[in-house]
C-alpha cells in the first residue's frame, strides 16, 4: 500500500473524531513547545553573545573583585568575595603603568551603583538611574560603545580631573530636546559637569537600557563621590587576537604585581574574558535547560500515554471496520500502519505546532532582549524525530493489537 | 444424489472432512462434523439449511477468513491450510468476493471509496482503480450514487454497493451469506435479479439462505444440517428442498 493512502485513511479517520485528535494533540504541543521556547532563546542569546555585540568589547579580558554570577553560590561564596580586598584605583593605576606598551587600551573604570545618579539642566530632569562611571578614553572600545558626537574623554581630562561628562543618547535626548549638549554645565548628584561627547545610541541590553550612561575621568569621580569602598574593573584590550593570550599572561602578572601578591598566594580578583562569560552564561543556560528538559519530559511521556488510549479505544471502536478491511484483503501490516500513521500524525501535527509556537515565543523573547533572532534547526529536528519516536512507541501497542485481530472475530464485533 | 448436467469450469473449491468446533468454557459446540464440497468455477450454488446448521462457519472457511479445526482445503489446488497471512490476504483480496447479510460498508465512505477499498489493497494506482470501480458501479446500477456514502443509501443500494466491492477485483468467486437477510422481499429479488446477471456472465456464486425464494435461483442446493451436508444436489427440488427445510 501506498504511503500516500495510508496517510490518506490516517486523515480521514481522525477527521471524524476532530476534537479528539485535538486535545490529544495539545499534550504534545505543550511538551514541544516548553523545550523549544527555552533552546530557541538561549540560542539566540549565545549566538549574540559569540558575535561579541555582549558585555565587551572584542578580545578584551578584564579583571574584577566580583565574579561574574556572584549570585549562583549562595550566601557563603558571596561573603568570600565581599570579605576581598577591593581594587584600589591606586593598584589600577599601578596595572596601567605597567601593562604600557603591552595593550592597545587599558580601560579603568568604577561604577557609582551606590549614587542614584540624577541629572538635571535648565529645570528638566532624568530619572534617578543613570550609570555613572568614573572612567577613562579606554571605556568606548572595552565596552563596544561608540561616540555619537563631541569628544572621548582624554588622558588630560583625568590627569586633571576635569569637570567634564560624556554622557548617553537617553539623557541628551532628555535633556536636550532643542539643543547640542555640547559646552553646556549641567548639574549630577550634587557636582556640575560639562558635556563633552555624546554616545551613539545601543539600545537594551539584556533588558537593561544601555543609554543612560554618565561618564567622567575616574579622578573626578573619587574626588566627588570618594574612594572608601570602592573598586575598580579594569579591561584590557591586547594589540591583536594573536596576541590575546600572551597579553592576558602579562596581564595577569602585572595585576599580582600591582595587588602586591606573593609567589605562592592565589589571585585575589577575577578574570572576565569572553570565553568565561560565555561559559559562565552557559552555566545558567544549562540550568533553565535541564528544566526545560524535565518538564517536556514529563509533558510528552503524559501526552504519549494519552496517544496511547486514544489509539486503543479508537481499535476498539473501529474493530467492524477492521474486519472488514481485513475480510477484502487488507494484510495485518496494512491495518498496522494505518494506525501507526494515525498515532504518529497526531504527534507529529502537536508537534510541528508546538516548534512553531516555540520559535515564535523564544524569538519574541530575543528581541525583548535586544538579540538577533534564530530559527534552531538542530532543535527543531531533533523535536520532530522526537515525535515520530512518541507516535511510534505509544501508538505500537494499540497497532499491533488492530493488526492482530481475528477478521471473524473482529466482523462480528458490534 | 444428482449431479449437476451442466458443463462447468476448473475446479476451485475442494474441501474434505471440514470440522470446526468452537470451544466455549467447558463445552464444544461442533459447527461442522465433516463437510465435503467440490465447486467448479461457474457454478451458482445455494446452500440451505436452518439457523445454527452451520452455514456462515462454512462460508466464512471457504472465503480464507476462518480456519477450520481439522480437514483439508484446496482453494485452486493449493492447500489454503500452508498459506501465511499475507497469501490468505491475497486470496481474499483478488480471488474471494464477499457479501455480507449487514452489507459490511465503511460508514464514512463514499460508495466509490468503498469499492475502491479492495483495489487500493490490490496495489492499483489510483487512476486505473476509480475507472474500475466507477465501471462496476454503473454495473449494479448505482452510477448515480457514486458519492452517496451508505447512510444516504437505501438498504438495497447498499448491498448493491456491497455487491460492487465483492465484483471489482473480478474475483474467481463470489461468496455472499443472506445477502437478502436485511432487505425486503422486493429489493432481495432485485439484488437476486443482479445475481442471476452475474451469473450469466460466466461469475461464480456461492449463496447462503434459508429462504426457498432466494434458493430457487441457484443451478444447485446444498443442504447442511447440525453441521453435516444432508442432501447435494442439481437444482431447486421443491419436493425434497422443502421438506428438507420444514424438518425442525
Ligand atoms: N464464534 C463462535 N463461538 C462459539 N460458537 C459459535 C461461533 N460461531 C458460530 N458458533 C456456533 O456454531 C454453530 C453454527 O453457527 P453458524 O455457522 O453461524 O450457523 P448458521 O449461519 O447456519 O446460522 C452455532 O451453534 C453457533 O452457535
Ligand atoms: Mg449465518
Amino acid at each position: 500500500m501506498q504511503f500516500k493512502e495510508i496517510l490518506k485513511m490516517a486523515l480521514s479517520s481522525l477527521g471524524a473524531n476532530k476534537l479528539r485528535a485535538a486535545l490529544t494533540m495539545v499534550g504534545i504541543t505543550i511538551g514541544v513547545f516548553s523545550i523549544i521556547l527555552v533552546m530557541t532563546a538561549i540560542g539566540a542569546l549565545q549566538n549574540s553573545i559569540e558575535t561579541g555585540i555582549s558585555f565587551l568589547g572584542s578580545n578584551v579580558f578584564q579583571f574584577a573583585k566580583y565574579p561574574v554570577n556572584i549570585d549562583a553560590g549562595g550566601a557563603n561564596v558571596k561573603k568570600k568575595y565581599q570579605n576581598r580586598r577591593n581594587i584600589s584605583y591606586q593598584q589600577a593605576q599601578r596595572y596601567y603603568e605597567l601593562m604600557q606598551g603591552n595593550a592597545s587600551e587599558i580601560c579603568l573604570k568604577c561604577f557609582g551603583r551606590d549614587l542614584k545618579g540624577q541629572a538635571v539642566y535648565n529645570g528638566l530632569k532624568t530619572p534617578p538611574s543613570l550609570t555613572v562611571v568614573g572612567t577613562n578614553r579606554g571605556f568606548l572600545t572595552a565596552n563596544a560603545f561608540t561616540l555619537g558626537y563631541g569628544r572621548n574623554l582624554n588622558d588630560e581630562d583625568v590627569a586633571l580631573a576635569r569637570n567634564v561628562a560624556v554622557i548617553g543618547k537617553g539623557i541628551e535626548k532628555r535633556l536636550f530636546p532643542h539643543e547640542s549638549p555640547l559646552g553646556k554645565v549641567l548639574r549630577m548628584t550634587g557636582h556640575t559637569y560639562t558635556v563633552v561627547g555624546v554616545l551613539a545610541e545601543k539600545g537594551t541590553s539584556f533588558g537593561e537600557s544601555q543609554d543612560d550612561f554618565f561618564l567622567m575621568p575616574i579622578t573626578r569621580f573619587f574626588e566627588n563621590y570618594g574612594e572608601a569602598n570602592r573598586t575598580v574593573n579594569i579591561a584590557t584590550q591586547p594589540f591583536s587576537t594573536e596576541l590575546y593570550n600572551r597579553t592576558l599572561d602579562k596581564g595577569i602578572s602585572a595585576m599580582r604585581i600591582a595587588r602586591g601578591l606573593k609567589a605562592d598566594q592565589d589571585n585575589d580578583f577575577e578574570i572576565y574574558t569572553n570565553d568565561s562569560l560565555k561559559s559562565a552564561f552557559l552555566n545558567v543556560a544549562g540550568v533553565v535547560s535541564i528544566g526545560a528538559f524535565v518538564i517536556s519530559f514529563i509533558a510528552l511521556v503524559a501526552a504519549g500515554i494519552g496517544i496511547m488510549n486514544i489509539m486503543l479505544v479508537s481499535v476498539t471502536e473501529r474493530t467492524k471496520e477492521i474486519g472488514v478491511r481485513k475480510s477484502i484483503g487488507a494484510r495485518s501490516r496494512d491495518i498496522l500502519r494505518q494506525f501507526l500513521a494515525e498515532a504518529v500524525f497526531i504527534s507529529e501535527a502537536g508537534g510541528i505546532l508546538g516548534i512553531i509556537l516555540g520559535v515564535v515565543g523564544g524569538d519574541l523573547l530575543a528581541l525583548w532582549l535586544k538579540v538577533d533572532v534564530i530559527f534552531p534547526y538542530g532543535w527543531a529536528i531533533a523535536g520532530l524525530i522526537v515525535c515520530s519516536a512518541i507516535g511510534i512507541g505509544f501508538g505500537f501497542y494499540p497497532a499491533y493489537r488492530a493488526a492482530a485481530l481475528d477478521p471473524i472475530e473482529a466482523l462480528r464485533y458490534e | 444424489m444428482v449431479t449437476s448436467t451442466r458443463p462447468v469450469g476448473p475446479l476451485v473449491i475442494d474441501i474434505e472432512n471440514i470440522t470446526k468446533d468452537y470451544v466455549m468454557g467447558e463445552e464444544t459446540v461442533h459447527a461442522l462434523r465433516g463437510v465435503s464440497l467440490q465447486i467448479h468455477k461457474t457454478e451458482y450454488i445455494a446452500i440451505m439449511g436452518p439457523s445454527g446448521s452451520g452455514k456462515s462457519t462454512l462460508m466464512n472457511m471457504l472465503g480464507c477468513l476462518d480456519t477450520p479445526t481439522s480437514g483439508r482445503y484446496e482453494f485452486n489446488g493449493k492447500n489454503v491450510a500452508e498459506m501465511n497471512d499475507d497469501e490468505l490476504a491475497a486470496i481474499r483480496n483478488r480471488e474471494i468476493g464477499f457479501v455480507f447479510q449487514t452489507f459490511n460498508l465503511l460508514p464514512r465512505s463514499t460508495s466509490l471509496r468503498n469499492v475502491e477499498l479492495p483495489l487500493i489493497y490490490a496495489g492499483i494506482d489510483p487512476d486505473t482503480r476509480e475507472e474500475m470501480a466507477t465501471h462496476v458501479l454503473h454495473e449494479v446500477g448505482l452510477g448515480d450514487r457514486m458519492n452517496h456514502k451508505p447512510n444516504e443509501l437505501s438498504g438495497g443500494q447498499r448491498q448493491r454497493v456491497a455487491v460492487a466491492r465483492a465484483l471489482v477485483n473480478k474475483p474467481s468467486i463470489i461468496l455472499a451469506d443472506e445477502p437478502t437477510g436485511n432487505l425486503d422481499s422486493k429489493t432481495g429479488e432485485e439484488i437476486m435479479a443482479l445475481f442471476e446477471d452475474l451469473y450469466q456472465r460466466g461469475n461464480t456464486i456461492i449463496l447462503v439462505t434459508h429462504e426457498r425464494d432466494i434458493a430457487v435461483h441457484a443451478r444447485r442446493t446444498v443442504h447442511l444440517r447440525d453441521g453435516l451436508i444432508e442432501t447435494d444436489h442439481a437444482g431447486f427440488i421443491p419436493e425434497l428442498d422443502l421438506v428438507a427445510l420444514e424438518r425442525p
